[in-house]
């Protein structure tokens, strides 16, 4: 592989990640891009391409954020693709910077969600007068609530009993402890928007939203914004030292969405797309499960978390619970899982997330995480998934020193 | 029957309500909704098939939070009808995991959604409890 086609993660930021009334979704994107541009020591300037990631920001925010951090003229992306909004908009700069039609690409991925509730099967339609049917089910009213459920807590929940269904193993309990290690970690990461432990009683004590997810297990609408600046091996020969020595490299960049199986377009498939987003990743950055040092996986629920170690192949087919138990996920165990309080606990500013993630295991890999550092990280996976679907899989190694 | 309408196209309301999928001629795939193509093997033709009424409970859920004007809690279910996978409520049983667990068997029951102004009854479906 030449220096052309390897690409690195030079700058990377993301803001506190919480509630910011006084902010608009420009504000917020731009604290991320000029955050991510100074740590890359790069200005728009510098910047080839630019891909941007908002799913209820209405059109043309790649354009808004021009306005305000610079119109340079430079060819923008604006994309969605569900929760992995910002990994799409990380991978179409990547894309854009392999195919050599940039040396330097920027990916922002910003959202405004927090109090916003339910995110989906809130829009339900009030029955019509006459039963009438419309529609591509032919259906006379409204299926949500009378066809199974449309909302995500509910749909993630089926999907974290259905593993307990094919492999066993699972509990309500189950679950609460894999939610009671996120918020755990949270304690210890500032840009979380909540970070206060909570233990696996209270948490199933706490208000149920779809069993056997409660609040607590459900990931947290929040605002946030996340940016980072990439650069082709070519480029990065051409900075400083300290630039080179901070630079993260991108082993696999991958996107996938979900094949056709039976019952996919009844109940969501999460695992497939994973799994062959996973096996991808692993073949092109020739890393292995066993290599990893820290995941950041997509926690939009505990149930979800569980599939997704198995998905990932952190653990054997249908061992889930059994790695869960064994301690491997927390902080101090053999292969830590969420250490930023995941979804659940530093939340889910939807179009970030795919960012955000990056940015945490490149704290590790540069050995910047401070009070939550894993020590000698050298070699990290940020996975997401937006259902409908997309899966997008990043392999991040540390800069040989 | 004249004057009832299924909740949806695919529920067939006759002396024995069942479930009618589009099955893709070429490959077999089913689907419930209208279809422009097959999604596994890109086939154009679809015929109707009836799908088994007696099934199993593979996932579910139990809603607590809803958009306004759902009654919850209720249970939202994947059940695996003789190789058919489909969505549906578990009902006549009540909504909580001592009456409702992973494996249980259940079977297609009817229930009136109530008259519209013309005076046309609604018929939407769920599975219920078989044993
Ligand atoms: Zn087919």
């Amino acid at each position: 592989m030449s220096a052309m086609d390897e690409i690195w993660i030079l700058g990377i930021h993301m803001t506190k990640f919480g509630k910011h009334p006084d902010k608009d979704l420009v504000d917020l994107g731009v604290s991320a891009i000029h955050g991510a541009l100074a740590d890359g020591g790069v200005t728009m300037a510098d910047v080839g391409v630019l891909a941007v990631g908002s799913t209820r920001g209405g059109g043309g925010m790649g354009q808004q954020l021009q306005k305000q951090v610079g119109q340079t003229g430079i060819p923008v992306y604006n994309v969605t693709n569900a929760c992995a909004t910002g990994a799409t908009a990380l991978r179409t700069a990547i894309m854009a910077v392999k195919a050599d039609e940039a040396d330097v690409g920027l990916a922002v991925g910003v959202e405004k969600l927090a109090g916003a509730g339910l995110l989906a099967g809130a829009d339900r339609k009030e029955d019509s007068e006459v039963w009438e049917p419309s529609g591509r089910y032919g259906a006379v009213a409204e299926v949500d609530g009378r066809i199974g459920t449309a909302t995500m807590p509910g749909v993630f929940a089926q999907i974290g009993m259905e593993y307990g269904h094919r492999y066993g193993g699972t509990s309500f309990e189950l679950f609460a402890k894999i939610s009671e290690k996120n918020h755990f970690h949270s304690t210890l990461n500032p840009l979380a928007a909540y970070t206060k432990a909570m233990s696996a009683e209270e948490i199933m004590n706490d208000v149920m939203i779809a069993y056997p997810n409660t609040r607590p297990m459900c990931s947290a609408n929040c605002d946030g914004a996340a940016a980072a600046v990439v650069v082709n091996g070519a480029k990065l020969k051409t900075l400083s030292k300290g630039q080179q020595r901070r630079a993260v490299k991108v082993s696999a960049s991958i996107l996938t969405t979900d094949p056709w199986e039976e019952a996919c377009q009844i109940l969501p498939n999460v695992n497939t797309l994973t799994r062959n987003a996973a096996n991808q990743a692993y073949e092109q950055s020739g890393v292995g499960p066993e290599d990893l040092d820290l995941v950041e996986l997509h926690d939009c629920f505990a149930t979800a978390e569980l599939v997704h170690y198995d998905n990932l192949m952190l653990c054997e087919e249908g061992g889930a619970p059994d790695f869960f138990n064994s301690g491997a996920t927390w902080r101090d165990g053999q292969l830590p899982v969420n250490v930023s309080g995941g979804l659940q606990s530093k939340g889910h500013p939807i179009a970030a997330t795919g960012i955000a993630n990056i940015w945490e295991v490149c704290q590790h890999l540069r050995d910047e995480g401070k009070q939550r550092q894993i020590e000698g990280a050298k070699v990290g996976l940020a996975h997401v998934i937006g259902l409908g679907s997309a899966c997008g899989v990043h392999v991040l190694e540390k800069a040989a020193a | 029957m004249a004057n009832q309408v299924p909740l949806v196209s695919y529920l067939v309301l006759n002396n024995e309500p069942h479930l009618v999928a589009h099955e893709c001629v070429r490959c077999g795939a089913r689907y419930f909704d209208r279809r422009n193509a097959c999604a596994a093997c890109f086939g154009t033709e679809f015929r109707d098939a009836d799908v088994a009424t007696e099934g199993e409970v593979r996932a579910f859920t139990i809603v607590s939070r809803a958009a306004p004007g759902i009654e919850v809690p209720f249970v939202s279910a994947v059940v695996d009808c003789d190789g058919t996978s489909v969505r549906a409520n578990i009902i006549n049983t009540p909504p909580d995991p001592e009456h409702v667990s992973l494996g249980m068997k259940v079977r297609l029951a009817t229930y009136s959604m109530g008259k519209d102004e013309n005076g046309t009854e609604a018929i939407g479906f769920g599975f219920e409890p078989a044993a």
